[in-house]
């Protein structure tokens, strides 16, 4: 590049850069394209699944599309929300904001404390614009000054005019939406931090209690303090489900879940009896309990050769499709002479296929059947890598009963018994139980969030719908001029002129 | 126990009736159309015949609203519920409130000329609600059933009618300032130049779509705020990033996106319109695609 090409900028400083900055990330401009961009910015998230929604979906996308996935996890396309991106954008809109929101709100409460403006010399150039000849014997300009007045207008009288305003809510509206905004933002983010929610599976008649080794899973606040959880007890009544017998088409649809749960806490140790249901949850003191799912918890006793019972009890199986085929997981590490491992399949309406296999064909419970593949050898609970209880990991099992070995899958109708292979001992399906998932969530942002959102609506409402107006009255010899000016949309300033200068003219 | 009875046979009959209303609409749509062409082409002398045309396709469209209003209260009754907890429902309750909001409007003049498009819009909705979303009536899931179904769903569908009017509008908008249209060189153009100058002066378009954009913004602000109430009772959590929330979302964004456009330099009318045809080209993707090929915990389109 030569010299003479050279543009010569004059320097205008560090101090001169920021100001430059700052300027032009509070223009109108930015404002808009950064809400744009966060419109875009928002729609991978409901491409691909997102860790915070749907975190059994990134693990499926994982397994599906592994190198894909590698690439998209480095730009936190499944955190899209918490991302570095997401994030840089909306922290650069508030600040935006802010920085435009300031300023106006100053010129604003300047405005409110000014007296209306001059009387411009040429009135015929304002976008509305009447004139017509004064009633006999009467003052115009007082005539429409008492008119005015009447409809709230701030008036100043000058000489042969007037000039008034009105609307200036549409301001206040406005500048009430963007801080109430930002008061969104800080009630979802300190809430949030002192949030958690926690999950628990009860199945009927058992017990969960508030503390950090009561929940199943737990997703806490980064400020969350467990010492917060409040004392409180919980126990799982019972739980009914209704089923639709009646409509031809709409046989077994669920109608309604209902869970009956008795609170203890240290005040209360009887305890008071609530009832949970979607849509219905239990607010107690410190959280709130929602009903999120549902499924049967068959009660099971195994016992060994011997009649001694080495397994017993209630077994939450998970539900599989809508007529609630289930899949329990049985473990048995002690009491019998080999470690046992059960994969159950639980069909409250049992029907048999052309296969031999069976299925369920009404999710309420009218002909319960269990069937179970039985297999032995090391369970692998002794490495003491936490595992899941709804799977089972044969690598190490030998399958000693079900399809494909030379004993028949046990099929064990309620109530019945049936014999382990192996002479190892015998399964009794003792009952049906009902377990219910609860979570159990506690938000103290959410008070405020609704708040600042309603505040934040109240404004825009206001700020859209009320018309900025100016209004100048002028005496012209015998006649009269009247004008007035709208800062944007103003449906009705028209008519408005028309009839106050109808209304003068009428004296 | 719930006694929760349905009426298979009175939601068939719904559909007959509904039917029956697209038949008639598609003769509104005919006549509308008609209409158009006269009032392009004629002279004075003729004005009476085109008031005519255009007074029998509002006579036309109006009966065709009452049936589908028939239609729509009969599902309601088969199903023993509101008529709007599935795609199909959603569908045929939004024509319905559509058109609604068009005759409260059409007081204004500039809003009659729109009967054309905003029929033709109904007629794609019908069309499709029939034929590709169609469910038999069906019990209400533990999850819908809230009073908030009633408020949040219902203002969601007169957002998104007002969002429709105001799209109707852009697109006159645009078709009548089109550089191809202005400088039409074909006959057809220039023919249909002669249609879009029935249409009110594009500032007044402009004008009106901004109206009803606003009003279908605050109403779209506060689907929102009772969709996050919503969630907190039935999914523990007044936000988490559903599929259809961020939807919801990425609307309300644009449409305040179009707002702010209204009021930058350099931004308002072709950029601002085409703005706001973009947020309503995310509220028909959000009501078609993301209710049926999106995972999420909005999953009632009942397909």
């Amino acid at each position: 590049m030569s010299s003479s090409q050279r543009y010569e900028s004059p320097d205008i400083g560090l101090t001169g850069w920021a100001r430059w900055i700052w300027r032009q990330l509070t223009s109108m401009r930015t404002a808009l394209l950064l809400l744009l961009l966060l419109a875009a910015a928002a729609v991978p998230g409901s491409i691909y699944p997102q860790r915070s929604a749907d975190p059994n979906g990134v693990v499926q996308y994982f397994r599906n599309n592994p190198d894909l996935a590698e690439i998209l996890d480095v730009f936190q396309l499944f955190d899209v929300y918490t991302s570095v991106w997401f994030s840089a954008i909306y922290i650069l809109l508030f600040a935006s904001l802010v920085g435009c929101v300031l300023p106006r709100t100053q010129i604003h409460f300047d405005a409110l404390r000014a007296e209306p403006v001059q009387t411009p010399t040429n009135l015929s150039r304002m976008p509305v614009y009447e004139s017509t000849a004064s009633p006999k014997g009467l003052d115009p300009v007082e005539l429409g000054k008492n008119i005015l007045s009447k409809q709230r207008y701030r008036i100043a009288q000058r000489g042969d005019s007037i000039s008034a305003e009105k609307g200036y809510m549409r301001e206040t509206g406005n500048l009430v939406f963007h801080f109430s905004l930002v008061g969104v933002l800080l009630a979802v983010g300190i809430g949030g931090g002192f949030s958690f929610s926690g999950q628990r599976v009860l199945a009927e008649g058992d017990t969960f209690v508030n503390n950090l080794a009561g929940f199943d899973s737990l997703s806490p606040g980064t400020f969350f303090n467990p010492e917060t959880l409040a004392p409180l007890s919980l126990t799982l009544e019972n739980f009914e489900v209704d089923y639709d017998f009646l409509n031809k088409t709409n046989i077994g649809a669920p109608l309604d879940f209902r869970a009956t749960v008795t609170v203890r806490t240290p005040a209360d140790q009887k305890g008071t009896t609530h009832l949970v249901r979607v849509n219905q949850p239990l607010d107690a003191t410190g959280a709130s309990v929602y009903l999120t799912g549902h499924g049967y918890a068959p009660e099971i006793t195994i016992r060994d050769a011997n009649g001694d019972i080495s397994y017993s009890g209630a077994t939450v199986f998970l539900p599989q499709d809508s007529k609630m085929t289930s899949i329990g997981i049985i473990k048995v590490p002690d009491n019998l002479p080999e470690q046992l491992g059960i994969v159950a399949f639980f069909y409250p309406t049992a029907s048999e296929l052309e296969s031999g296999a069976f299925t369920s064909i009404f999710p309420g419970v009218i002909d319960p059947l269990l069937s179970m593949n039985v297999y032995t050898g090391d369970l692998g609970l002794d490495s003491g890598i936490p595992l899941n209880v709804f799977a089972l990991d044969t690598d190490r099992l030998t399958q000693v009963a079900g399809r494909g070995t030379e004993n028949p899958g046990l099929e064990i109708k309620l109530g019945e018994t049936a014999d382990l292979p192996n002479a190892l001992g015998t399964v009794t399906f003792d009952g049906i139980k009902r377990f219910a998932s609860l979570d159990i969530a506690y938000n103290p942002g959410q008070f405020w969030v609704l708040l600042f959102s309603l505040l934040a609506l109240a404004g825009v409402i206001i700020s859209l719908t009320t018309p900025r107006r100016r209004v100048w009255v002028k005496k012209l010899g015998d006649s009269f001029e009247v004008a007035a000016l709208s800062k944007r949309d103003d449906p009705r300033l028209e008519e408005f002129v028309r009839e106050l200068t109808k209304a003068i003219r009428n004296g | 126990m719930n006694s929760l009875v349905l009426n298979e046979e009175l939601s068939q009959l719904s559909l007959l009736v509904i039917y029956a209303a697209m038949a008639i609409f598609t003769l509104a749509f005919f006549v509308s159309g008609y209409h158009l062409s006269q009032a392009a082409s004629t002279k004075d002398k003729n004005l009476k015949t085109v008031s005519v045309l255009e007074r029998v396709a509002l006579a036309l469209a109006l009966l065709g609203t009452l049936i589908l209003a028939a239609g729509v209260i009969m599902r309601g009754i088969a199903a023993a519920r509101v008529p709007w907890a599935n795609l199909f429902e959603y569908s045929i309750t939004g024509a319905l409130i559509l058109m609604i909001i068009f005759f409260i409007s059409i007081r204004a003049k500039e809003v009659r000329i729109l009967a054309t498009f905003v029929v033709g819009f109904v007629l794609l909705v019908l069309g499709t609600a029939v034929s590709i979303f169609y469910v038999q009536v069906a019990s209400l899931m533990p999850a819908l059933q809230s009073y908030w179904l009633v408020i949040h769903v219902m203002v969601a569908l007169l957002a998104s009618g007002f969002f429709s009017l105001a799209a109707a509008l852009s697109v006159a908008y645009l078709l009548k300032t089109a550089n191809w249209v202005e400088k039409g060189k074909t006959k057809g153009i220039r023919n249909f130049k002669k249609v879009m100058e029935v249409f009110p002066t594009k500032e007044k378009l402009e004008q009106l779509a901004y109206r009803f954009n606003i009003v279908g913004f605050i109403l779209w602000s506060f689907t929102l705020i009772a969709g996050a109430i919503w969630a907190e009772r039935a999914w523990h959590r007044y936000w988490g990033w559903d599929t259809k929330e961020v939807w919801t979302f990425i609307i309300w964004t644009i449409y305040a996106g179009y707002l702010h456009a209204n009021a930058t330099r350099g931004w308002s009318g072709k950029r601002a319109v085409w703005l706001g045809l973009i947020g309503f080209a995310a509220v028909v993707f959000n009501f078609t695609f993301v209710n049926m090929f999106f995972k999420g915990l909005h999953v009632y389109s009942g397909l």
